[in-house]
């Protein structure tokens, strides 16, 4: 406790440096291993660390913002925050509102999970997926039945209480509910390629903090640290 | 606690006491404070504007009255949720706004630019590099004027209904007695008022302390979203997993909500039973009104 009062007061009354441009930004924090809320109640994850290196690279003063899912892009464009770091895939319907980075974690296949002793054509019943992502894009088109919530949480309890048959999400944010429930949670059918790798995501007209982060990307891919942040939070991923 | 160095190893009570006392749940514990804060600014705040919009509808100057109407109007047709949604979105936008035209004018490039909204950086509000507080608080305060308008207007629509009800003769005999219209007002009109917007007034606290759940969907964290966030299933990547407690921690909220509503049920009751009995021992001395 103590130290969230200092920090709370430091963040108060230290004021940035002369030269350092604040920038936020804004993530959901409720999605693991990519970005959560700790124990602490600070963002914690692998985008965290991402960020913050990238900030670092950059010279830039940053501060984390919370945003739910939904509104993430809206918030964006309306100048809440600078950047979207939460896990957001690039892809063609997303890059014609906001812009894109280059990707600072490649093409990650999304599973379909549900309770042990489900059938392989439960992909084609009741399946669960976070609002506004790629997956829930897909089971709308796949001849499924879609059923959306607002976290990504949600849509695992779904599952757990029957209310779906399955979800669709992203392999990495699956996998630990898959390994932690002792059998009760398996991965079913092929999993499907969605995405182009999840980049950072900027105002359209913001070109020169995007050079910036595209510049902190280059380097954090040259010298590895990217790989080692990866293979860190993501078992058995090892990058680029 | 010490003992709390590795929740891994910690079983039973004492793995509960830790993780009940991790910061996040003191953030909880605090996002009660903000629920009362809400509570205490609010309420004063739309008395006052459903006094001043009771008083817009009474008067005899016709765009005044005009405003009252359509206030007290256009908030009862409009669902609550939407007011929500759209107030702090507009007065942020038109705050930035104003700010953006008084602080840059030098800036020829327009504030809408496609699906964007830019103002330059000293026009932030807040500004860029100020603290999350000063952001949270922002969003606090927007909040609260949403709040303020949508039970500013039942407030005053209460009032304007018992400044109404107040029966004439009493006005009229204050009148017969040389007070001024001034004076009637304050003195009588304005205090029996109270009398009939009490019970109106006291299903409106309770409506109030109901609709505090709304600050989630302002993006404030309030009870509701730590309630969320903290009863949402955990895995390894947290010191302290477990499945999904959102029941619990919901169930908490219901009791906490029950009890506030309860406590405030007693509170109302009590001043309701202390001024209409000063209301009745003074209507039965009217036979005007006794025989009605």
């Amino acid at each position: 406790m103590k130290n969230v009062t200092i920090s709370i007061l430091a963040a108060a009354f230290i004021s940035s440096p002369l030269f350092a441009e604040t920038v936020r930004l804004g993530t959901e924090g409720a999605y693991p291993p990519y970005n959560f809320v700790n124990d602490a109640g600070e963002i914690d994850g692998f985008e965290r660390e991402v960020g913050d290196k990238l900030c670092e690279l950059a010279e830039l003063e940053c501060t984390w913002v919370k945003n739910d899912w939904d509104s993430i892009i809206p918030n964006l464009v309306s100048g809440n925050y600078d950047v979207i770091i939460a896990g957001m895939s690039i892809t063609d319907e997303r890059d014609e509102v906001i812009d894109f980075t280059q990707d600072y974690f490649p093409p990650d296949p999304s599973s379909y999970m549900s309770m042990a002793g489900t059938k392989d054509d439960a992909v084609k019943g009741v399946v669960a997926a976070q609002v506004s992502t790629l997956q829930a894009g897909y089971v709308a088109e796949s001849g499924a039945t879609l059923v959306e919530f607002a976290t990504p949480d949600e849509t695992i309890a779904a599952v757990k209480s029957g209310e779906a048959d399955a979800v669709l999400a992203d392999d990495a944010f699956l996998r630990k509910y898959v390994e932690e429930s002792n059998g009760e949670l398996i991965f079913l059918g092929p999993q499907v390629n969605l995405g182009k790798g999840v980049g950072l995501g900027l105002r359209e007209s913001d070109t020169e903090l995007r050079d910036k982060l595209n510049a902190g990307i280059d380097a954090m891919k040259a010298d590895g640290s990217l790989n080692a942040l990866i293979s860190k939070w993501f078992e058995g991923q090892t990058g680029y | 606690m010490e003992y709390c160095v590795d929740p891994s190893v910690l079983e039973g009570w004492r793995w509960l006491s830790c993780y009940l006392t991790t910061p996040k749940h003191f953030f909880f514990y605090y996002s009660f404070l903000t629920v009362f804060a809400l509570l205490c600014i609010t309420a004063p705040v739309v008395l006052l504007m459903g006094f001043a919009g009771a008083m817009a509808r009474r008067s005899s100057f016709a765009p005044l009255r005009l405003f009252g109407v359509a206030y007290t109007s256009m908030v009862r047709g409009i669902p609550d949720v939407i007011f929500f949604l759209f107030v702090p979105i507009a007065l942020d936008q038109l705050v930035e706004f104003l700010r953006h035209k008084i602080k840059c004018p030098e800036v020829v490039e327009p504030v809408f630019r496609g699906n964007e909204f830019i103002v330059c950086t000293a026009a932030k509000m807040p500004l860029q590099d100020a603290a999350p507080w000063v952001h949270q608080g922002w969003s606090f305060i927007l909040a609260i004027i949403a709040f303020s308008i949508v039970f500013g207007a039942f407030a005053a629509n209460t009032m304007y209904g018992a400044l109404s009800a107040v029966p004439e003769e009493q006005l009229e005999t204050a009148r017969a007695y040389g007070f001024t219209d001034r004076q009637t007002f304050r003195r009588i009109h304005v205090p029996q008022m109270w009398t009939y917007a009490l019970p109106g007034l006291s299903n409106l606290w309770m409506i109030l302390i109901k609709a505090t759940p709304l600050l989630f969907l302002l993006g404030i964290e309030d009870i509701v979203y730590w309630a969320r966030e903290l009863g949402g299933s955990k895995t390894g990547y947290f010191e302290y997993p477990h499945p999904d407690w959102r029941l619990w921690y919901f169930l908490a909220l219901l009791v906490f909500y029950l009890l506030l509503t309860w406590l405030s049920g007693k509170v109302f009751g009590a001043l309701n039973r202390k001024y209409s009995h000063h209301h009745f021992a003074e209507r039965a001395v009217s036979p005007v009104q006794a025989g009605r």
